[in-house]
C-alpha cells in the first residue's frame, strides 16, 4: 500500500501507485470527480513535483519531503479511541461547528451534526458529491488549476474526501465552522484531502482551520481548498498552521470571488517542518475586496514560503497582502507575491507588504515582488522589509527597567498584532495572542498536542 | 549620589562628549543648558546605558556603583529615568502593558510582590490627575500618534508612575506652551524629595522660572564650561549663548 521511496522517479512513483489503485480511488465517488483523475495524473507526470528551478520554487525545495516513504491513505484509517474525548474545546467563548478531518478523511463523530436549518450544508465531501452532484459539480476543480499546476493535479488524481461547505443565497452560517485537520498515525503518512466551500450570493460565513499533528512521524500533507465567494458574499478566513518539525504542509488554496464579495484569510503560522502556502485568488466582478494575510514564526531548521497570486480581472477591486513573519536561529523562509492587474480592471487598489524579523545572522529570508500591471489607472504598491528589532524602541522599553528578552517579546508581539488585530472572531483573536506569546516566549516547542487545547491528547 | 569623572564619548569615532565631571546629591535639582549639538542628550543617553555611545574615558558612579557596568534595565531598577526629548512610537504595545511590565520588572527587582490590578489602576489614576494626561492616552499604543506635548506629558507620567531616584529629563519643556510647562514643573516639584535628585536639561531659561534648581551648568562642546546658581540661568537668557564661546576660549 506504501509507496516504494527506492523506487526509480518520483512521478513515476506517483503514477505506478495511481493505476495501480485506480479503482480504489474511484470506489464510491461519481463520474464527474473520477473523470478527473487520469488527465489529473498525467498533467501531474508532465511536470514532476517542482524543484528548484521552477521559478515558483526557487526557494523550496520538497524533494526530500517527497522521497520519504509515506502511508498513503487511500482508505481512512480506524482508530481505536475516541477523538470526541479528545477534542473538547477549550476556548469557551468559541462556539463553533466543529468538524475533524484524520488523515484527511472526515471523521464522523459519535454525537451527529446538528441538522443545519435553511439549507446550509457542513459534511464530507464524500457526501456531498454524491448527493449535492448539481452543487458538487459546478465547482469542483473549476478555480483549480490542475492543468499547469503539479501538486494540484496531484491532489486531483487522488483526492477523496474533505469537508464540504454551502451557504445558500441569502443565508449566515449562525456561528463559524471550525476544520480540525489531524495527523495521527504510527507509520508516516500523506494524506490529500480536497475541501469546497461554496457561498453563494448575499451570504456570509466564517472558517477556522486547524492543522495539527497528534503523532511524532513524519507527515505530508498536499491540499487543496475551493472556494466560491458569490455576489455580495462575505468570508472569513482563519488558518492556524501548528505541526511539528516532521511535518511537511504544502496548502493549495484556490479562491474565485464574485462582484461585491469581501473575503479575508488570515493564515497563522505557529510551527511546521516546511510550510509551502499556495494562494490563488481571482478577483473575477467588480468592487471585491480581498486581504490575504499571513504571520509565521519560524525557528531552528523550519521553512515557510508564501506565494500568492492575486488576479485582478475587473476594475474597481481593492486587494492587500501583508505576510509577516519572525525567524529565529537558522531557519528560512520565502515570500512570493504576484499581483496581475488585468487590462480592463481600471480603478484597481492593490497593495503588498512583507515584513521580517530576523532574530539570528543565520535566519534568513528571500522575498520578491511581482507586479504586472496592465490597466493604466490604477494604485499598485508593493514593500518589504527584512531586519533586527527597532535599537530605538528597545531601548526606550529597557531604560524603564523591561529586561532585554521581555523587550524583545513586546516588540514581536507589537509586530504580531497588526495581524492578529484582523481577526475578526473575538475569542480566536485572544487565543491566538496567547499562543503567539507562549510560541515567542519558547513555550510552545513541543506541539505535537493541539495547541488549540481542544482537548488534551497526552490522556490517551 | 552621582559622580561623573572625565567623561569622554564618542559615536562612529566622533567624541561628543570631552571630559565631563559633575556631582549631584540627594534631594538637589541639578540644570544643564547649552546650545543644540553640545552634547546635552548623549550625556543624558549615557547615563541610561545607551551602547550607541561608546565611553572612551572616565568613570560615572552611581550611589557608589559603576553605572558602566550596567544595563540600561539595571539602572531603571537602580532608579535612574530617563525622560527622552524624542519619545519613541511603539506601535502595537499598549502602554498599560508597557506601564504594567516595567513596574513589575522593579518590584521583581526589589523583592516585592506584583502590584494586584486594581491597585495598578488606581497608581495610575492618581498619576494621571497629576500631569493631567487625557485617560485615552494610556488607553493607547506607546506615544502612537500623540502630539508633541502629549508625548512630554506622557514621559513625565512615566516618571511619576516609576518614582525613580534620578530623573533626567531631556529638554522635557521644549515644544511645550506656558499651561503645559507649568504642569509638567508641577509634575517634577510635587515628585521631589530629599532622597532623590532630578537633572533637568533644557535649552530655554523658563523652565527655570518654575523648576528652582540648585546648581545650573553650561555644556558648550561636550564640556561644562561654567557652573553656578540659579542666576546663571538668568545670564545665559541675557547674554545668550555666543557668550559662551569666549568663556570657552578661556
Ligand atoms: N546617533 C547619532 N549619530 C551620529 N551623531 C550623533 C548622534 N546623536 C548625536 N550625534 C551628534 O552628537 C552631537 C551632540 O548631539 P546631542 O547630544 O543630541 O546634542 P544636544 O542634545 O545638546 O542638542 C551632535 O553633533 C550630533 O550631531
Ligand atoms: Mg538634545
Amino acid at each position: 500500500m506504501s509507496i516504494d521511496a527506492k523506487s526509480i522517479d518520483l512521478k513515476d512513483r506517483f503514477g505506478d501507485f495511481f493505476y495501480r489503485n485506480l479503482e480504489r480511488l474511484r470506489d464510491g465517488l461519481p463520474e464527474y470527480i473520477n473523470n478527473k483523475r487520469e488527465g489529473a495524473i498525467q498533467n501531474f507526470q508532465k511536470y514532476g513535483i517542482p524543484n528548484k528551478k521552477v521559478e515558483a520554487y526557487k526557494y523550496t525545495d520538497l524533494k526530500p519531503a517527497f522521497e520519504k516513504e509515506y502511508r498513503t491513505y487511500i482508505e481512512p484509517k480506524k482508530i481505536d479511541f475516541d477523538l470526541n474525548d479528545i477534542f473538547r474545546c477549550d476556548v469557551p467563548e468559541l462556539d463553533t461547528h466543529v468538524v475533524l478531518l484524520l488523515n484527511g478523511w472526515f471523521y464522523e463523530t459519535k454525537t451527529p451534526q446538528k441538522k443545519l436549518p435553511n439549507g446550509l450544508i457542513i459534511t464530507s465531501l464524500r457526501e456531498a458529491a454524491n448527493r449535492y452532484p448539481d452543487i458538487v459539480e459546478k465547482h469542483y476543480n473549476r478555480y483549480a488549476d490542475s492543468e499547469t499546476e503539479s501538486l494540484t493535479a496531484l491532489n486531483t488524481a487522488f483526492a477523496q474526501d474533505g469537508v464540504f461547505i454551502y451557504v445558500p443565497k441569502g443565508k449566515t452560517m449562525d456561528k463559524p465552522v471550525q476544520i480540525i485537520n489531524l495527523l495521527m498515525d504510527e507509520e508516516d503518512g500523506m494524506s490529500q484531502h480536497r475541501n469546497l466551500f461554496v457561498m453563494e450570493e448575499e451570504t456570509h460565513a466564517q472558517v477556522i482551520v486547524c492543522d495539527h499533528t497528534l503523532s511524532q512521524k513524519n507527515f505530508l500533507t498536499n491540499s487543496v481548498t475551493e472556494v466560491y465567494a458569490g455576489q455580495n458574499a462575505r468570508m472569513d478566513f482563519v488558518r492556524i498552521q501548528n505541526e511539528h518539525n516532521g511535518s511537511t504542509q504544502l496548502s493549495n488554496f484556490y479562491l474565485n470571488q464574485e462582484r461585491d464579495s469581501r473575503v479575508t484569510a488570515n493564515t497563522i503560522s505557529l510551527h511546521g517542518g516546511l510550510i509551502r502556502n499556495n494562494y490563488n485568488l481571482r478577483l473575477n466582478g467588480e468592487n471585491c475586496e480581498n486581504n490575504t494575510l499571513g504571520l509565521y514564526l519560524t525557528d531552528r531548521g523550519q521553512h515557510i514560503d508564501s506565494y500568492v497570486h492575486m488576479d485582478h480581472a475587473y476594475p474597481h477591486c481593492r486587494s492587500n497582502q501583508l505576510f509577516k513573519g519572525v525567524l529565529d536561529d537558522y531557519a528560512t523562509g520565502a515570500f512570493n507575491g504576484r499581483i496581475l492587474v488585468r487590462q480592463d480592471a481600471q480603478k484597481t487598489e492593490a497593495y503588498q507588504a512583507n515584513n521580517n524579523i530576523l532574530l539570528t545572522d543565520d535566519a534568513r529570508m528571500n522575498s520578491k515582488p511581482q507586479l504586472e500591471i496592465y490597466a493604466d489607472d490604477v494604485k499598485c504598491s508593493h514593500g518589504g522589509t527584512s531586519g533586527q528589532l527597532n535599537e530605538e524602541a528597545m531601548f526606550y522599553l529597557r531604560s524603564r527597567g523591561i529586561p532585554l528578552k521581555e523587550a524583545q517579546l513586546l516588540l514581536m508581539y507589537a509586530f504580531a498584532h497588526e495581524i492578529i488585530g484582523q481577526i475578526h472572531i473575538k475569542p480566536l483573536q485572544d487565543r491566538i495572542h496567547e499562543l503567539i506569546e507562549k510560541r515567542l516566549r519558547g513555550e510552545l516547542s513541543r506541539c505535537n498536542y493541539c495547541q488549540m487545547h481542544c482537548g488534551d491528547a497526552g490522556k490517551n | 549620589m552621582l559622580t561623573i569623572k572625565n567623561l569622554h564619548a564618542s559615536i562612529e569615532g566622533n567624541e561628543i562628549l570631552k571630559g565631563i565631571n559633575l556631582e549631584v546629591q540627594k534631594g538637589e535639582i541639578h540644570a544643564i543648558m547649552g546650545p543644540n549639538g553640545s552634547g546635552k542628550s548623549t550625556l543624558a543617553s549615557v547615563l541610561a546605558g545607551r551602547n550607541l555611545f561608546e565611553v572612551t574615558e572616565g568613570e560615572i558612579l552611581y550611589n557608589g556603583k559603576n553605572l558602566m557596568e550596567m544595563a540600561p534595565e539595571e539602572r531603571a531598577r537602580e532608579g535612574i529615568f530617563l525622560g527622552f526629548q524624542y519619545p519613541v512610537e511603539i506601535p502595537g504595545v499598549s502602554m498599560m502593558n508597557f506601564l504594567k511590565t516595567a513596574i513589575n520588572e522593579q518590584r521583581k527587582h526589589r523583592g516585592q510582590e506584583e502590584m494586584k490590578s486594581s491597585d495598578f489602576l488606581k497608581m495610575m489614576r492618581e498619576k494621571k490627575d497629576l500631569v493631567e494626561i487625557d485617560s485615552n492616552l494610556t488607553n493607547r499604543s506607546v506615544n502612537e500618534g500623540f502630539s508633541g506635548g502629549e508625548k512630554k506629558r506622557n514621559e513625565i507620567f512615566q516618571m511619576a508612575m516609576l518614582d525613580p531616584k534620578l530623573s533626567i529629563l531631556d529638554e522635557t519643556d521644549s515644544g511645550l506652551d506656558i499651561d503645559a510647562l507649568k504642569i509638567v514643573a508641577h509634575g517634577v516639584n510635587q515628585l521631589k524629595s530629599p532622597d532623590n535628585a532630578t537633572i533637568v536639561i533644557t535649552h530655554y531659561q523658563r523652565l527655570l522660572n518654575y523648576i528652582i534648581p540648585d546648581k545650573v551648568h553650561v555644556l558648550y562642546d561636550g564640556k561644562i564650561v561654567k557652573s553656578g546658581g540659579k542666576q546663571l540661568a538668568l545670564e545665559l537668557e541675557d547674554k545668550g549663548y555666543e557668550w559662551l564661546s569666549k568663556e570657552a576660549a578661556k
